[in-house]
């Protein structure tokens, strides 16, 4: 074959040194770096700012009195004790209601359910998380608030019930794909019949994670507002057990408090603000902190 | 095609040791009461597969087969990847119905009953005809001595005696009884592979089975804890009909009374080409398939 024709390179001296176009690339990279590194701030600041910004304007206000004393009917002073009690009374309600359905649903979508079922399943749950919270508060007002002519808290543990689901059940259902089939079908070949199968092997191996989406879907049903606004309503009552009636809860707590054109009723907004941060933010790094641990199942 | 021969006086069991915890002897003092009933009549857990055609969704797996499986003896089924071999194990306690799509025709009977009848229910079914996989597959949630009781506690009520026995009696049985019993607390998964195998052989003795069904029992472990795992064959078989399935052909000549040697057809389903005493089908094979197939040339 004919010998390879000799290609005339410069030295390599020559071609390491920094060209213009090298130059530019070199600035742009910083530039766009910086880009990066600042959004990422960005990213952060707002939750350290919201932290601080509540924690300064709430420490003065959360003390004893807002944590035991009934709001007063008129003028200033009392406490938050009605909406303590009612967040207390109407969550771990609606948890009673979402937690069964939403650990049913997953079961069903990642054990029994076709492909094109749980898809079906999963898509729907997707969607529902999405859905603005004030959607479901409208549903649930017109279902079970305008028939009775009456704002109840069945209705807000309902509303908040129906956020929760969703939440459960997609993260239940990730847990549950993520438990090997073989340990399915290790319970299956003792002759353990599959409802046993279910309930003491494959839900029993993924409870830690599953136990993770609820307390998740809990933090969640701690926040929301807009949803309790047409049901539950709020109320300046200490409401104990009838969830035909109006009932408090702290963000509602805060809502109103924080709209009032009094100093010291705007104080006491900050003090549940405050102490609705700390619990839904407790919840979450004891979440995240198992899970960074890899407790996962 | 089948043989039912009676074990040849040259195939005899590996070499084991014999101590003193010597599983066979505490089974042999101690037999529970389904053994007693056995030793007066003929060997339960005879295996009789008529016709045998599997099937996922279009695809058939497994063509025309027929094999006699004799009691209380290892039959070893070895054949190249994916000839069917273990599907075949698979519908022989009726896993294969997990899969949505697979479909059985053609008949296996248990002792003369036929496992694939509507009156046949496939949770007793598997009871009666265990389990043991490729991966130990310990109940990560569970201890070592709620693992071999799963089977029975999860089945029905039992008194925490009565478990404590039978989980004694099937570790012994299993070989794990000495290395397990000062932490029968400790979690499953705390054990080496080789022992988390043995007790899951330990967990499928503890509901009393007939048959043992073995899908490469020793292929995720090391030479040590494999040679562990075909020692116990080899005792359990005196008290169990045993199937194992083994890519190791080596082992199948080590461990089995007889062999069946499955490949697969020009449409990739799988059949059986000969069975008969493992003696025979390694040294002296009638089809020239077997030959290569033993001999190394393929597969």
């Amino acid at each position: 074959m004919a010998t390879a024709i000799p290609i005339m390179k410069p030295p390599i001296a020559t071609r390491l040194v920094r060209s213009r176009i090298d130059r530019r690339r070199a600035t742009f990279d910083r530039t766009m770096r910086t880009v990066a590194f600042v959004a990422a701030v960005v990213c952060v600041v707002p939750l350290a700012a919201v932290i601080i910004f509540v924690a300064v304007n709430g420490a003065p206000a959360l003390n004893l009195d807002l944590l035991t004393k009934a709001p007063k009917a008129l003028g200033v002073g009392g406490g938050a004790a009605s909406a303590i009690l009612g967040s207390l009374q109407m969550i771990p309600l609606a948890a009673l209601m979402a937690i069964p359905i939403g650990i049913a649903a997953a079961v069903y979508v990642s054990e029994f359910g076709s492909r094109r079922s749980a898809r079906i399943v999963r898509f729907a749950a997707d969607v529902l998380v999405g859905i603005p919270s004030i959607l479901v508060g409208i549903f649930v007002f017109t279902l079970l608030v305008l028939p009775f002519h009456q704002f109840n808290a069945f209705a807000g543990s309902v509303a908040l019930a129906l956020l929760m689901v969703p939440v459960i059940m997609r993260t239940a259902e990730e847990i549950l794909r993520l438990i090997p089939s073989s340990l399915r079908e290790a319970s299956l070949a003792l002759g353990i019949p599959m409802w046993r199968t279910v309930l003491s092997v494959v839900l029993r191996t993924g409870l830690t994670g599953i136990l993770t989406g609820v307390m998740l879907a809990v933090a969640r049903a701690f926040g929301e507002t807009a949803p309790l606004l047409f049901t539950a309503l709020g109320s300046r009552l200490v409401n104990v057990g009838d969830f035909s009636k109006p009932m408090d809860s702290l963000p509602i707590f805060v809502y109103t408090n924080a709209r009032a054109p009094i100093t010291a009723l705007n104080q006491q907004a900050w003090g549940a603000a405050l102490l609705l941060l700390l619990i839904v933010l407790t919840i979450n790094i004891a979440v995240r902190f198992r899970s960074l641990r890899g407790r996962v199942l | 095609m089948a043989t039912t021969t009676q074990p040849s006086p040259t195939l005899e069991p590996p070499p084991m040791s014999v101590s003193s915890n010597d599983p066979i002897a505490i089974r042999s003092t101690v037999p529970p009461p389904s053994q007693v009933v056995e030793q007066s009549g003929p060997a339960s857990g005879s295996i009789e597969v008529a016709g045998l055609n599997v099937f996922y969704g279009a695809f058939q797996a497994i063509n025309n087969i027929s094999l006699t499986i004799r009691p209380n003896a290892v039959t070893a089924i070895i054949g190249p990847s994916g000839c069917g071999k273990s599907t075949f194990l698979r519908t022989l306690n009726r896993m294969h119905e997990l899969t949505p799509t697979a479909r059985v025709e053609g008949s296996i009977r248990l002792d003369g009953t036929d496992i694939m009848a509507p009156e046949v229910d496939p949770v007793q079914l598997r009871r009666v005809v265990g389990m043991v996989f490729q991966r130990p597959n310990p109940f990560p949630t569970m201890s070592i001595l709620d693992n071999v009781v799963a089977g029975l506690r999860l089945t029905g009520r039992r008194s925490q005696k009565e478990l404590d026995e039978v989980a004694e009696r099937s570790l012994r049985r299993a070989a794990l009884w000495d290395e397990v019993k000062d932490k029968l607390k400790a979690n499953g998964t705390s054990l080496s592979g080789g022992q988390q195998q043995r007790l899951c052989i330990a967990r499928a003795l503890a509901v009393d089975p007939e048959v043992i069904l073995m899908d490469e029992p020793a292929s995720a472990l090391d030479p040590v804890a494999t040679l562990r795992i075909e020692q116990l064959m080899a005792e359990l078989r005196q008290s169990y009909t045993i199937v194992i399935v083994t890519h190791n052909m080596q082992q199948a000549a080590r461990v089995s009374d007889e062999t069946a040697f499955f490949t697969m057809g020009e449409d990739r389903a799988g059949y059986l080409v000969e069975t008969g005493r493992t003696i025979d089908i390694f040294t002296n094979p009638k089809n020239q398939l077997t030959e290569d197939y033993v001999s190394g040339r393929f597969g």
